[in-house]
């Protein structure tokens, strides 16, 4: 197992070194420019000297070299900087994001917050909700309670969230006024009421997306049920005297849960993604407003880190699933 | 009693309500809402109406503009002219005094040395300062002693007060940026992000893209203001969940540029929390007219050049008839509600530049384009279709994505259809459509269609500028790098003369004859560019916010210094 996840590892690094030049050239290749959200008063002479200060001068792949040292290299330094308080970095340049003319890395510290507490949350409460929901629904197949989990679980899984989002505002934040509609990302929890407050806040948008994710999850964690509870083994635990509760929590779910976790495992990148179009709808601001409001202003040095750190993200979670997978099932060996 | 004695005495209660509640920071917080975040609070490095907007908290210009589009001093005494000595006798110079006891947020006293540098940072190579067509002409800036500064330009400027001024020249502290010339300029993320300025509020926080947290500046020159303690000013989202958070759930005070459809605004209207502020500039949405053959069939560094005229679009009478067709109030109405007027001119405002006769498109007559159209040559042909010589009269008419310029561009298609014109509509991203990139066949400036539809304004108050950009070297072509903004290839030389005349012309009633006139010449005369709607920023204020007042010729936020909580 140690050497499988060794060698996997060093297969990521090419892996991931093409991703990178992909998603460069991809950016490269896309239409757009930094400059074109300016209003049209500033004259193009102006514009080009703007592009210049950006070094858009330079050739594709000096930027790309830049970039590729400029992440591996420096960034990590700075990263050692901030724990130790060394000066390994000195006055080399940072990836500088177009927009803010700011390190890119800072922001996406300052935004992870936000996205790690609400998707994540939504994430876990999701899974939490999911699970039982799919045990339940698989055991008593076509009871009521498995028509209302599917039925619900449809509208949570086809419904997009920029309608759910927009939805849950009109009723909780308009017309109740229970809910506020805009996050604020500057509240910090110190006592009781601004504890209540970050929660209220967080309710909808963590509704929304926790919706979402139980709805995927419980069909998983349904169908891989009903593939065990028909099996032999199930028959025998029953013949054997085992109680219902011994036979499904213990015999059924174990088993079932294999593929489930995999599945989880492979989500969990994309809590790091963050959830672009709710945090767009609630202003939660975190890494997927920040990503798309990044692309709307071709600000590529921020689109390209972030996109890459998702990939990085994606590969890991995939060993990690892989990995897990053969913990968890003992007829899986990889050595 | 008599209707004057009323109203002088409900000025003077408002005057004196105000006065009862002018204490610094007696308010508390408020908050406003943009739905475009802004990235960073120098505008010398993002000439963004965002960032621009966000910084005017904080920076102040040398002179303002007032709604009406007038000079204001703001951090000067007065406005210097050539009456008052400000101005020299050969316009060649211009003298500012600075008011007395101006204070830094810091508490650092303000000098010319400050403004000396500004001129300095934004024009130190490298930079690429985002407002340096602002100080361009300008030979040298000199301080003469602490409190005066004097701008020198290279040649005589009738109208001088382009430096320093509007959201786009705000003051800069040299203690504060001195190690962020040129080169280094964005390094400065510290300084960037948290400018020390002399306006109504100081930086707290700036958490670029999200959020801004202000509080009233300690040393604010008026002791009585700004009432509120805090501000915060947060980003993103979009202009309907904006309109939302003040008109319907009251979460903030002030939303920025909420342009809606009207009918949305007036549903969010009835949660009775606001009121919609609108204010009119120098914004018109226009279509404009190629004047030159962008045929697909032409080589691509000849295609829409001056060396192919269009076969269609040059005769006059076509351009004329495709006016006549347009109910421009209608698209007023339908797209922008009170935020918009129909117009003919290109230079709607000041008043001084506008040309109220040309008034002559407002009114629509399809029967009149259909008979010039007759009257050029096209008759009607297979599928209602007009035709000359074998040739269809057929136009590809191009614009930026967006829900508004997508109605006006079927609604237009359906009125030229009417008089026998087939339009091809095409919408490009606004990010390809108005960016530069001089390989893409889809931006304005390359124009590779026959009509398209965009809006353009000036800064400050003044054409001259804006003016000057329809002379013949500013068209684009491949020599350019399709960069310029005469989009659509107007070349007169009798309006290059006029252009060059206004820019040596200090009269003010002279410059308002020729801008008049060149406006005339590039709208009425020769139809190439056909202004549709007079356009306003509309925002979105609380009931309980006083104060307001919304300028289209500066800021949104000139005067937050005077905003208030109403009791």
């Amino acid at each position: 197992m140690f050497h499988y996840t060794i060698r996997r590892l060093l297969i990521a690094i090419p892996t991931l070194l093409i991703i990178s030049l992909i998603i460069f050239l991809l950016l490269d290749l896309a239409p757009g420019d930094p400059m074109a959200q300016m209003p049209l008063t500033v004259p193009p002479e102006v514009k080009e000297r703007m592009r210049q200060a950006l070094g858009l001068d330079q050739p594709l792949l000096v930027r790309y070299f830049l970039w590729i040292k400029q992440f591996f290299w420096i960034e990590p330094l700075n990263v050692l900087d901030s724990l130790f308080g060394w000066n390994l970095v000195g006055d080399a340049q940072r990836i500088i994001s177009w927009q803010t003319r700011s390190p890119v890395a800072d922001i996406i510290a300052q935004r992870l917050p936000q996205t790690l507490w609400v998707v994540g949350l939504a994430y876990v409460i999701g899974v939490l909700i999911a699970l039982p929901i799919g045990i339940i629904s698989a055991y008593r197949q076509y009871s009521w309670f498995d028509q209302i989990g599917t039925f619900v679980s449809m509208i949570g899984f086809s419904v997009p969230t920029f309608f759910t989002g927009v939805v849950l505002i009109i009723l909780f934040s308009v017309k109740l006024q229970w809910f506020p509609s805009i996050y604020d990302t500057t509240l910090v929890v110190d006592d009781w009421d601004s504890l209540m407050k970050q929660i209220r806040q967080m309710v909808l948008p963590v509704m929304v997306l926790a919706l979402f994710n139980a709805s995927q999850i419980s069909r998983f964690m349904r169908a891989s049920m009903l593939d065990n509870l028909r099996q032999d083994y199930v028959r025998t635990a029953r013949a054997k005297g085992l109680s219902e509760k011994v036979v499904v929590l213990v015999h059924v779910l174990r088993n079932s849960m294999i593929p489930v976790i995999t599945v989880i495992a492979l989500g969990v990148p994309t809590i790091f993604g963050g959830a672009i179009i709710t945090e767009q709808v609630f202003k939660v601001n975190g890494i997927g407003q920040l990503l798309i409001s990044a692309i709307q202003a071709n600000d590529v040095p921020m689109v390209q880190t972030l996109t890459f750190i998702f990939a990085v993200l994606i590969v890991l979670f995939n060993l990690i699933a892989d990995v897990l997978y053969g913990i968890l099932d003992p007829r899986i060996r990889y050595d | 009693m008599t209707w004057k004695t009323l109203l002088l005495g409900a000025t003077a209660s408002l005057a004196f309500a105000q006065v009862a509640q002018a204490e610094r920071g007696s308010d508390g917080e408020v908050r406003v809402i943009y739905y475009q975040a802004p990235s960073i609070l120098n505008p010398y490095l993002s000439a963004g109406t965002k960032d621009e907007e966000a910084s005017s908290l904080i920076l102040e210009p040398l002179i303002r503009f007032n709604p009406a589009g007038e000079m204001v001093p703001w951090l000067v005494t007065e406005i210097p002219t050539l009456e008052n000595g400000g101005v020299a006798e050969d316009m060649k110079s211009i003298t500012y005094k600075l008011k007395p006891d101006l204070k830094w947020s810091d508490g650092t006293p303000v000098t010319a040395e400050d403004v000396v540098f500004t001129y300095e940072y934004c024009t130190a190579p490298g930079g690429g300062c985002a407002q340096a067509s602002i100080y361009e002409g300008i030979d040298k800036v000199e301080a003469v002693d602490a409190s005066t500064v004097r701008i020198l330009f290279t040649e005589p400027k009738p109208v001088p007060y382009v430096a320093f001024a509007g959201a786009q020249g705000p003051i800069l502290q040299k203690q504060q940026f001195a190690d962020c010339l040129g080169e280094k300029a964005p390094t400065c993320t510290q300084q960037n992000f948290n400018p020390i300025g002399t306006g109504p509020f100081k930086v707290d926080e700036f958490r670029p893209n999200d959020v801004i947290t202000l509080s009233a500046n300690p040393n604010y020159r008026d002791p009585a203001k700004p009432a509120f303690a805090k501000m915060t000013l947060k980003g993103g989202g979009d202009a309907a969940s904006a309109a939302r958070s003040v008109l319907e759930t009251g979460e903030f005070d002030y939303a920025w540029n909420t342009q809606l459809a009207p009918e949305v605004l007036d549903e969010m209207l009835k949660g009775g929390k606001g009121r919609m502020v609108f204010a009119f500039g120098s914004l018109v949405e226009r279509l404009e007219i190629n004047l030159t053959d962008a045929s697909p069939s032409l080589p691509a560094d000849e295609r829409g050049t001056v060396k192919h005229p269009h076969p269609i679009l040059t005769d006059i009478k076509v351009r004329q008839a495709l006016s006549m067709a347009i109910d421009r109030a209608l698209l007023a109405e339908v797209g922008y509600g009170d935020a918009g007027k129909p117009t003919c001119n290109l230079v709607p405002a000041p008043a001084a530049y506008a040309d109220d006769t040309n008034t002559g498109c407002l009114t629509q007559d399809i029967e009149g384009a259909k008979a010039l159209l007759e009257e050029a040559g096209w008759t009607v042909g297979a599928g209602g279709v007009r035709e000359k010589d074998g040739k269809k009269l057929s136009l590809l008419f191009q614009t930026s994505t967006n829900a508004v310029r997508q109605d006006f561009q079927s609604i237009i298609k359906e009125w030229w259809n009417e008089i026998g014109v087939q339009t091809e509509l095409k919408n490009v991203d606004g990010s390809v459509f108005f960016g530069s990139d001089p390989g893409s066949p889809d931006t304005f400036p390359k124009f590779w269609a026959d009509v398209e539809m965009y809006a353009n304004n000036f800064n400050g108050a003044d054409p001259e500028a804006y003016l000057a950009e329809r002379i013949c070297s500013k068209i684009p072509s491949p020599q350019t790098q399709w960069q310029g903004q005469n989009v659509g290839r107007f070349c007169v030389p009798e309006y290059d003369d006029l252009a060059v005349q206004l820019g040596q012309t200090g009269d003010l009633e002279k410059r308002g004859e020729i801008a008049r006139k060149m406006n005339d010449m590039l709208t009425r005369d020769s139809m190439t560019i056909l202004p549709l709607v007079y356009r306003g920023t509309l925002s979105a204020a609380s009931n309980t916010l006083g104060g307001v007042d919304i300028n289209a010729w500066d800021s949104q936020l000139w005067n937050v210094a005077d905003w208030y909580r109403e009791k």
